[in-house]
Formats: C-alpha cells, sequence, structure tokens
C-alpha cells in the first residue's frame, strides 16, 4: 500500500499533551469522544454482566440461581444501563464526536466546553445509576410503568429516575452540538449534498434527540414527585391516568430506538460504499430517508400500548403509521444492496459488520412489522418475540454498526491497525452468537413465553439453552475485539492516514488527527463517495467480486 | 486586561472569537442557532406538562375550575404585567448593548432583574397563601369548595389535588427558569459593566435576551391556563 508515515514524529492529538488534566480539562472533540469510548464501554460490560445472569438463571426452567426479586431487578438494570448508558450514547457520542467535526471539516464542534460539559452530565448521571445499583437496584422493568413505580415498588425507583433524567441532558447537549455544528460550520464547498451520509443520519438522530428527551426528563419528575408525594398524576386510586405516563414514556423511549438505529444507519452506508468502492446508491433518498424515519419515528409510540386499553382508532391509526416507518427503513436497505451490485467488494472486517448489520437489521425490521400489525401484536404481546424483535435492532442493527465504525475509524482514532485476521474472526463470533441468542427467542415467543419471568415450563427449556449457550458466544465476540483494540494501541501497526483508501474528509487528515484536525482548512469540490475518481489510478487492482 | 487590550487595538485580535470559528458571524449564528435549539428542547420539556394539563382539564373540568378559582387572579395579572415589562426592558437592553450606550444598557438590566425579583416575590406570596390553605399536595391536603355554577356539588379534592400538583409543578419549574435567568442576566450586568460589550461583539446580550423572552411566553401561557379557568361563573 502506499509509504509507511514515519508516525511518531508527528504531533497529534494525542501526544500533544500528556497527565490527566489534559484528558478531563480538554475540550477537543477527539478526546472526548475517547472519555465517552471508555466511560460507555465500562457501562456495557455491567449491562453485559446482568444479561450473562439473566441467561444464565433462564438456563432451568426452575427458579434456582437468583430469587424472583433479583430478577426483576437483574432485567430492569440491564435495560437501562444499556439502553440510557449505552446504545443511546454509543455512536453519536463516542464516532459521531470523533468524525462529526472532521466529516463537516471544521476545527471543532460549535460548542467544545458543552462538548465537555456533556460527557461531566453523563459522569454523573452514571454515577447515580451505580450508586442506584448498589443500595439496592431498581425493579419496574426499563419502563417505569406507573402505578407499580410510583405506589407499589419498594426498590429505588427515585434513584434510577434521577440517574436517567441526568444522563438525558448529556444526550441533549450532544444533539444540539451536533446540529449547530452541522449547520453553521461545514467547510468551503461542503454543500448539504456533498455532506457524508453519516452526517445526514447524526442530523436525524439529534432532531430525536433534542425535541424527545425532554419529554421523558419530564416524565420522569412526575413519577419521582408523584412516588413522593402521592399526587394521583398517574395512580388510578387517585384520578389519575397510568395510560397518560404510558403516551409520555414512549413519546420518547420509541423514538430513543431510531437514536440507537439511525447512527449505525450511518455507519453502515460510510463502510458499504468504501468496501464495495462506489458511489453510494440514490444519495438524496439515503439522506431523506434518516430524516423521514425521524419525523415518523415521533408518530408511532402507541404501538406499545395496544393491549393497554388504548381507543381502537387510536389503535388503528398507530398501526398504519408504523407500516409507514417501514418504508424509508426499507428505501435504506434497497440502496445498501443496489450500492453491492457490481461493486468491487471488500471483506474486511468493517465491511463484514457491514454484512451482519444488513441481515439482522432486516430480520429485526420485518418482525416489526409482524408486530406493528393489530391481531398479531395481540398474540405475541410481552412474549420473547418482542425481546427477539428489538434486540435484533439494537444488538444486531445498531450495535453491529458500532462495532463496524469502531473498526473502520480505529486506524484514525488510535493511529495503528488492528489485527484483521482476529477482526474477521470476531465478526464471524459476534454474528453466530448473535443469531443463536435470539432466534430461539422468535419462537420461544411466538409458542407463548412471556418476558420478564424467572421460570418457564420444561417445554421451553431445549430453546433457552441455545439462547444461553449463544449469549456465551456472544459475550467472547465482544470481549475479543476490546482485546485486540487494546494490544494495537501498543503492538498494532502503526497506519498510514487513509489504510482504507476511503472518501471523506476524515481520511485526508493524519492518523491520529492533529489537534485541530486539519494543517490548513479544507476546501470541498468534490461529491461524496467519489470513488470511482478515487479508484482511477488503481484500476490494476482487480476486485474478487462474488 | 484583555478587554482593555482590544479596547486599544480592536483591530489586533478580537479576544472574543474563539479558535475554531473562522469570523465573528460564524460564532454569532452559531451561538444563536445554539439558542434556539435549546428554546425547542425546553418547549418539549413544558410540552409534556402542558400535555398532562389537558387530559386532566377536559377530563375534570369542574373540579379544576374549583381550584383555579382558589388562586388570586389579581396577583397572577400584576406578574404577567411584571414580566411584560421586563421583556421590554430586556429589549432595550440588547438596543443598547448594539448601539454602545452604555448607561442605557447598565440601566436597562438592572431593571430587568429587579421586575424578574420582583416575580418571585409576588409568586412566593402566592405560595404562601397555598401552604395556609393547606392546598400544597401531599398528607396534609385539604380542599372543600364547590364546583363554579353548581353550588350544591362539592368539588373532588383528589382531582382538585392533580391540579395543584400541576400547578406547582409548572410554575415551580417557571420559577426556576426565572432564577436561572437572574442568574445570567447578573452575569451580563457584570460583563456589561466591564465593558464586554460593543456594538460588534454582543451575543451574549442577544442569546440571553432569548432565553428571558422565552421565559416570558411560558408565562403568558401559564397564567390564563391555570389562573383563568371559567372565571365568568
Amino acid at each position: 500500500m502506499a509509504i509507511e508515515n514515519p508516525q511518531p514524529e508527528r504531533v497529534n492529538y494525542l501526544n500533544k499533551e500528556y497527565g490527566i488534566g489534559s484528558w478531563l480539562l480538554t475540550t477537543d472533540h477527539k478526546r472526548i469522544a475517547l472519555l465517552y469510548l471508555i466511560s460507555i464501554t465500562f457501562f456495557f460490560f455491567i449491562g453485559g454482566f446482568f444479561a450473562l445472569l439473566i441467561r444464565l438463571e433462564l438456563l432451568t426452567p426452575a427458579g434456582d440461581l437468583v430469587q424472583a426479586d433479583t430478577y426483576n431487578k437483574l432485567f430492569t438494570m440491564h435495560g437501562q444501563v444499556m439502553v440510557f448508558f449505552f446504545l443511546i450514547p454509543s455512536i453519536p457520542a463516542v464516532l459521531g464526536n470523533f468524525l462529526v467535526p472532521m466529516m463537516v471539516g471544521a476545527k471543532d464542534l460549535a460548542f467544545p466546553r458543552i462538548n465537555l460539559l456533556s460527557w461531566y452530565i453523563y459522569v454523573i448521571g452514571g454515577i447515580l445509576m451505580l450508586h442506584c445499583m448498589a443500595t439496592g437496584g431498581v425493579d419496574t422493568g426499563w419502563t417505569f410503568y406507573t402505578p407499580f413505580s410510583t405506589a407499589f415498588s419498594n426498590t429505588k425507583v427515585i434513584e434510577a429516575g434521577l440517574a436517567i433524567f441526568v444522563a438525558g441532558f448529556s444526550s441533549i447537549l450532544t444533539g444540539l452540538n451536533f446540529i449547530v455544528t452541522i449547520h453553521r460550520m461545514r467547510a468551503p464547498g461542503m454543500t448539504w449534498s456533498r455532506l457524508p451520509l453519516f452526517i445526514w443520519a447524526h442530523y436525524a438522530t439529534s432532531i430525536i434527540q433534542i425535541l424527545g428527551t425532554p419529554v421523558i426528563a419530564i416524565t420522569l419528575v412526575l413519577v419521582v414527585a408523584e412516588r413522593s408525594l402521592h399526587l394521583g398524576i398517574f395512580d388510578p386510586k387517585l384520578g389519575g391516568d397510568p395510560l397518560l405516563f404510558q403516551h409520555l414514556f414512549w413519546f420518547y423511549s420509541h423514538p430513543a430506538v431510531y437514536i440507537m438505529i439511525l447512527p449505525s444507519m450511518g455507519v453502515v452506508t460510510e463502510i458499504i460504499a468504501c468496501f464495495s468502492r462506489k458511489r453510494i446508491f440514490g444519495y438524496s433518498f439515503v439522506a431523506l430517508s434518516s430524516i423521514a424515519i425521524a419525523v415518523f419515528g415521533f408518530l408511532v409510540w402507541a404501538h406499545h400500548m395496544f393491549v393497554a386499553g388504548i381507543s381502537v382508532y387510536a389503535a388503528l391509526v398507530f398501526s398504519l403509521l408504523s407500516y409507514a416507518v417501514a418504508v424509508p427503513s426499507a428505501v435504506k436497505v434497497f440502496n445498501w444492496t443496489a450500492t453491492l451490485y457490481k461493486g468491487s467488494i471488500h471483506y474486511d472486517a468493517p465491511m463484514l459488520y457491514a454484512f451482519g448489520f444488513l441481515g439482522l437489521f432486516t430480520i429485526g425490521g420485518l418482525t416489526g412489522l409482524f408486530l406493528a400489525a393489530l391481531g398479531v401484536n395481540m398474540h405475541v404481546h410481552d412474549t420473547y418475540f418482542v425481546i427477539a424483535h428489538f434486540h435484533y435492532i439494537m444488538v444486531g442493527g445498531a450495535v453491529m454498526g458500532y462495532l463496524g465504525g469502531m473498526h473502520f475509524w480505529w486506524p484514525k482514532i488510535s493511529g495503528r491497525l488492528y489485527p484483521e485476521g482476529w477482526a474477521r474472526l470476531a465478526a464471524l463470533i459476534v454474528f453466530i452468537g448473535f443469531n443463536l441468542t435470539f432466534f430461539p427467542q422468535f419462537i420461544l415467543g411466538y409458542v407463548g413465553m412471556p418476558r420478564r419471568y424467572y421460570q418457564y415450563p420444561a417445554e421451553f427449556q431445549v430453546l433457552n439453552v441455545l439462547s444461553t449457550a449463544g449469549a456465551t458466544i456472544l459475550g467472547v465476540g465482544y470481549l475479543l475485539p476490546m482485546i485486540y483494540f487494546l494490544w494495537s494501541m501498543r503492538y498494532g501497526k502503526p497506519a498510514p492516514d487513509n489504510p482504507w483508501n476511503a472518501a471523506g474528509l476524515e481520511w485526508k487528515t493524519a492518523s491520529p488527527p492533529p489537534t485541530f484536525n486539519f494543517d490548513q482548512e479544507p476546501v470541498v469540490t468534490w461529491e461524496a463517495y467519489n470513488y470511482e475518481e478515487l479508484d482511477a489510478p488503481h484500476r490494476e487492482e482487480v476486485p474478487v467480486a462474488g | 486586561m484583555h478587554s482593555q487590550a482590544a479596547a486599544v487595538h480592536p483591530e489586533v485580535h478580537n479576544p472574543a472569537l474563539l479558535h475554531h470559528f473562522a469570523e465573528p458571524q460564524q460564532q454569532r449564528d452559531a451561538a444563536s442557532l445554539g439558542m434556539w435549539i435549546f428554546l425547542a428542547t425546553e418547549v418539549m420539556f413544558f410540552g409534556g406538562l402542558f400535555c398532562a394539563y389537558l387530559i386532566y382539564r377536559i377530563k375534570y373540568f369542574g373540579d379544576f375550575a374549583a381550584a383555579s378559582q382558589t388562586l388570586n387572579a389579581a396577583l397572577g395579572a400584576a406578574n404577567t404585567v411584571v414580566l411584560i415589562c421586563s421583556s421590554l426592558t430586556v429589549v432595550l437592553a440588547v438596543w443598547a448593548a448594539q448601539h454602545a450606550r452604555r448607561t442605557m444598557l447598565l440601566v436597562s438590566l438592572v431593571l430587568t432583574i429587579i421586575l424578574g425579583f420582583a416575580f418571585l416575590g409576588i409568586k412566593a406570596d402566592e405560595y404562601k397563601e397555598k401552604f395556609e390553605l393547606h392546598h400544597v399536595p401531599g398528607a396534609s391536603f385539604q380542599f372543600q369548595k364547590s364546583i363554579p355554577g353548581h353550588p350544591d356539588q362539592m368539588a373532588n379534592p383528589q382531582h382538585a389535588q392533580i391540579y395543584f400538583a400541576l400547578y406547582f409543578i409548572m410554575t415551580g419549574l417557571h420559577a426556576l427558569h426565572m432564577i436561572v435567568g437572574i442568574g445570567i442576566f447578573t452575569w451580563l450586568l457584570y460583563s456589561a459593566w466591564r465593558g464586554r460589550f460593543t456594538p460588534e461583539y454582543n451575543t451574549p446580550m442577544e442569546i440571553g435576551g432569548l432565553y428571558w423572552h422565552f421565559v416570558d411566553i411560558i408565562w403568558i401561557y401559564l397564567f390564563p391556563l391555570l389562573y383563568l379557568i371559567d372565571l365568568h361563573k
């Protein structure tokens, strides 16, 4: 490939300053991205530990490993930690933070100090969550449904609510910073139609973050107030309406799924274009479908409440709108597939994750349509079918995209190459482990195993054992990248500036980049994904198309 | 130090221009857009409460009217006037900063802060009355009043409690925003007194003003919704 760069001599964002203070008081978006990376990885393994205990308990039909109360706390805190402290910040706060300014050709985000503040808010929220766990945890399910959470649960509901309330503001500030950066900080020539689709995806995500998150914040305020003072806002015994809580909760928490999946779609778009060596098929459709998902995503929340007693007409409308949100998602999948068509496909590790994403997201999305159908929903509501469906989206989709992105941009972030063979193996292990964990759950749900139970009839055991076996494989698949990423920071080969010969401004600067990203302000004169032009001198590299 | 140097050699280096912006206009546009987006999040934050209010007001209209009429509408109206006046002083302050009218700027800022405290003072007095009447939701809540227009029909105390819960949370959050606003304007006053604002650089005044107007507008909605339910009966 290219000539070896004399890497260690160059001043970059990592070696410019040393010492703990230079990290904790940094306003450099790249360093803040790494602070986020460390913190969310910590919470990922905490959430994963809870998942492991859940799967171990479900290995046998009897409730034998933990008490029922403990089990309730385990699945609650697994959900809360994974959703609010890992998935929501995952791609935006790590990859988005690192890449958004570089991709638009800016020196930093519009508000670097607010960016640092958002990390501190996240940390405070995280400490409150850890405190909640250490003092006994919470057992309401991650959904905090009233009146159980406000009147009956004797666990740490207020503490958990407060932790998530605080963490929400970190998400709001990240979204605010991205929107302003994308509007106001683009380099000369970087028009809206030249933006990488990763940016469009983050723009759509940010819209949801700034408009949805405040609603869950105020809802949690009401839950905490109701629980401490018995106000009656959500308690039917006092004249309140528990459905109001569900409406307010899902008004954020359904769009929150798109906070998790949209950035992942952005990552996958970048990867597929690069490893097919092709311009993305239908740029403007992929871009606008992100916005469409953000808009439609706000109009489907009540499909979580089909059996809660909402009016049949409301249910019809929400069912219809839930079908509508599948259209822009399908547009994306078709465009990715069309991009692959006649592309020079390279099977590097990021691409393997992108393929994994394509398949798993499609399964997750299509089973979402089953659930949007009123009749089927009655049958599988609150069963493992739902669990399998949303894990295909949130883990099969969002986490696959996150890992794909981490591999794709790791040379840029760390200035080192990760070991390709191990990475491909890990991608394969994750894919196999994931399907083995969650595919049996579709069947379990279909034949009637409800969610949130710690014991079950003996005939469900085979599928549960398969699922637990898959979870251990999946766990290995997640540990591997962490090990070899850490290894590569010391022993990996120095990365050239553009190891993938990829398009995009982030590849036109050093690896790792200097503190202000570019030595001179870039001027953009080309469209995004101009792979045909990039590859023009490399025509002799004949692709190994399958 | 910095501001003095800038005053002597304003063209050498603009200390207010942060390193990652190319020019002052870009920085100003970014700050202004950032504040507008923040206000959008605030709309959604209060929006959840307005939604809850709307549902229970329709569901328990009579009880809400009875509870609403225990509020002091005259004090609420007085507070509305106070806030509208403060919006005027904010506009004057922003204009003064843009046109380098130092005295007018300082006077307008001081007036704004005084009006902010006046609002909170009146609000505190209203809260005190509610405490004395046991209208604060919780263990000691009591409510005995007939539904307006139906002298023989008593209002349901539980439903009235929901009204008062929403009243305290909504006006309380609004008051919290007022306190933050007074904090911001105190800082703006200090900066103005130090001579930081010039016709070229007055972004903090502008976005601080946006925030203050937003908090006023919230009150403009809260006042009729909370104080004036079915008042003609």
